[in-house]
């Protein structure tokens, strides 16, 4: 009788940098149908228009580059850090928002670095803070809910939706724009935040909007999970520190913190954990290092929400993190098979 | 004798451009390079006190001790940039408030100290004075083209202000590059500087290395089967 000998790797399917990217792109969808469903077509299109933009530039760069083209396009990289931003965007927001986005993101925190895989910082979150910092009035004004418009879905036809990104037409939807919970609770003035919430009928009403989308993303990041495309480690550090903070600060003085449920439903709390803090390439190695980066994320995001100037707080503690992960790892080394001592720290 | 001045203006402007390859005075060209009137403002400012420092040093360097040469260097320098100040106070009061505390700060531009101690304390008075003119130029160069960058993009403007330099007729030196521009906030702040400074150095080291192989270009063949051959690579790399 001949056993059958198989060397490690003991895969199933050799794994690749394309069918990883792709299973991340599926599990978008429920988060992508949510902000379509309450947030009208606005980012449906802001999707469609960066992914087509992100394949061209992503070709051009790679051409450019003198590299195979269809070799880095089937990675789907490109793609994913698409879609990442046109979920990040407010729904309205105009074409040359996007445009600017994607060509930040691509050629200047991408390419220029090196390409996939060589990024320090996550191309998307570079996209988006570079625009909320240059375009606060686009940025800012987001598309309000469905839910407290009253009268139905698609509150905002898709004829006056395109006008509204791609045309000067922009006052069309004007009515249908309000700050996000975050910036309410930001901009609150002298209220409590209890006050707040019986003052703001609008926002009691829509919160449900923002709850929903961000179970959404939670339910594209469980399947991750289940797809083992990354660890536990990132996404629960990062929410259990936001959470314990959040939790403190609450018990502590309710009148002034928003509660711990709030500061995970709202926001891109969810989509930060779970889609964008999880890049390989951009976060911390190991397992412990992993933990490590996703508290620090957490805390970042509740320092910055709560004394920051910016009412969302994800893109720049995934930022300042990203930039952490380098030291994390020196730090954080496992000790290897045969060394008695982990090869780790300064020497 | 020529060849020197020429190798003098060539490294000022180009090879050894100071914030370009020396990547000296940092600070204000990163902080005041929104428009090129204020970049224009500054890098005229610095190069008239690095002339002056040059000149200067280079005539009393045989005066000045070896061990206190920088407090020296220092006292010098700054008699000069207050002089600029008053004057830029007297004639171009408002390009002054604009720049603020970036005039004063020009006695910190290490571009100038850089310049006082390995050029004019060791070189006869003609060399330093043109060194501290083609160093001062590069350097106000390289400062307008990366305001120019970024007035361009942050503002959808190119030469506005120009009256604050030029006197009331450079008013309408403004170009409008695109009506109703909605400002990129990025390129007026100080990341967009960084990022503007990289790719103006990034395109030096092209042309730089454009220029390298062309003049490799005419090389000796290889010999035969030289690609072929490998290295080995494999075994022990320490």
């Amino acid at each position: 009788m001949s056993l059958i000998r198989i060397t490690s790797p003991h895969a199933h399917r050799p794994g690749n940098t394309g069918s990883v990217m792709l299973t991340v792109l599926m599990a978008t969808l429920p988060g992508l149908a949510a902000m379509t469903f309450f947030f009208g077509w606005g980012t449906l299109i802001q999707v469609l228009w960066g992914s087509l933009l992100a394949i061209a530039l992503e070709a051009a760069c790679v051409k450019l580059r003198q590299r195979p083209v269809s070799f880095y396009l089937t990675d789907y990289s490109a793609l994913v850090t698409a879609v990442l931003i046109g979920l990040a965007l407010p729904p309205f927001a105009p074409w040359w928002v996007m445009t600017v986005g994607i060509i930040v993101a691509i050629i200047i925190a991408k390419q220029l670095y090196g390409g996939m895989g060589s990024n320090p910082f996550n191309p998307a979150m570079v996209a988006y803070a570079l625009l909320l910092v240059s375009f606060p009035i686009q940025m800012t004004s987001w598309a309000g809910p469905f839910v407290m418009n009253g009268d139905g879905w698609a509150v905002v036809s898709l004829g006056d939706t395109l006008s509204a990104i791609f045309g000067t037409a922009g006052a069309a939807v004007d009515a249908h724009t309000m700050a996000t919970p975050l910036d309410i609770m930001r901009h609150r003035g002298g209220f409590t935040t209890e006050e707040m919430w019986v003052k703001d009928a609008l926002l009691a009403n829509g919160i449900g909007a923002w709850h929903a989308v961000s179970a959404a993303y939670f339910m594209g990041g469980v399947f991750l999970l289940y797809k083992k495309i990354f660890t536990w480690h990132t996404p629960v550090a990062m929410l259990a520190s936001l959470t314990l903070l959040a939790t403190l600060s609450f018990l502590l003085m309710p009148d002034q913190y928003p509660d711990p449920f709030f500061h995970l439903t709202t926001g891109a709390t969810m989509l930060g954990a779970f889609f964008i803090a999880t890049d390989p390439v951009t976060s911390a190695t190991s397992n412990k290092g992993k933990l490590w980066f996703g508290a620090g994320i957490g805390l970042l995001v509740f320092v910055i929400r709560t004394w920051g100037n910016y009412p969302d707080a994800v893109a720049f503690a995934i930022l300042l993190m990203n930039l952490c992960a380098p030291f994390i790892d020196q730090y954080t080394q496992p000790r290897s098979y045969g060394h008695a001592k982990p090869n780790r720290g300064m020497k | 004798m020529a060849n020197d001045y020429k190798k003098i203006t060539l490294d000022g402007l180009w090879d050894n451009n100071p914030a370009l390859v020396q990547l000296l005075g940092l600070c204000p060209l990163l902080a005041v390079t929104g428009t090129v009137v204020n970049a224009m403002g500054l890098g005229l400012a610095s190069t008239i006190v690095l002339m002056g420092s040059n000149l200067s040093i280079s005539m009393f360097r045989q005066f000045i001790p070896e061990s206190v040469r920088l407090p020296v260097f220092v006292m010098i320098i700054a008699s000069f940039v207050t002089c600029i100040e008053l004057l830029m106070q007297a004639f171009t009061y408002e390009l002054y408030t604009i720049l603020g505390i970036f005039i004063p700060l020009i006695v910190t531009n290490c571009a100038i100290m850089g310049r006082a101690d390995a050029f004019a304390i060791k070189n006869p008075v003609g060399a330093s004075l043109l060194d501290g003119a083609m160093m001062g130029l590069g350097f106000t160069l390289v400062l307008m083209v990366l305001g120019g960058m970024r007035e361009i993009l942050g503002l959808g403007t190119l030469f506005s202000d120009m009256q604050l330099l030029f006197g009331p007729a450079a008013e309408s030196w403004k170009i409008i590059i695109v009506e109703d521009y909605v400002g990129f906030l990025f390129a007026i702040l100080p990341p967009g500087a960084f990022v503007g400074m990289g790719l103006l150095i990034a395109v030096k080291n092209i042309i730089d290395k454009r220029l390298e192989e062309k003049r490799k270009a005419p090389a000796v063949p290889t010999e035969p089967g030289a690609e072929t051959r490998r290295v080995r690579v494999t075994g022990n790399i320490s």
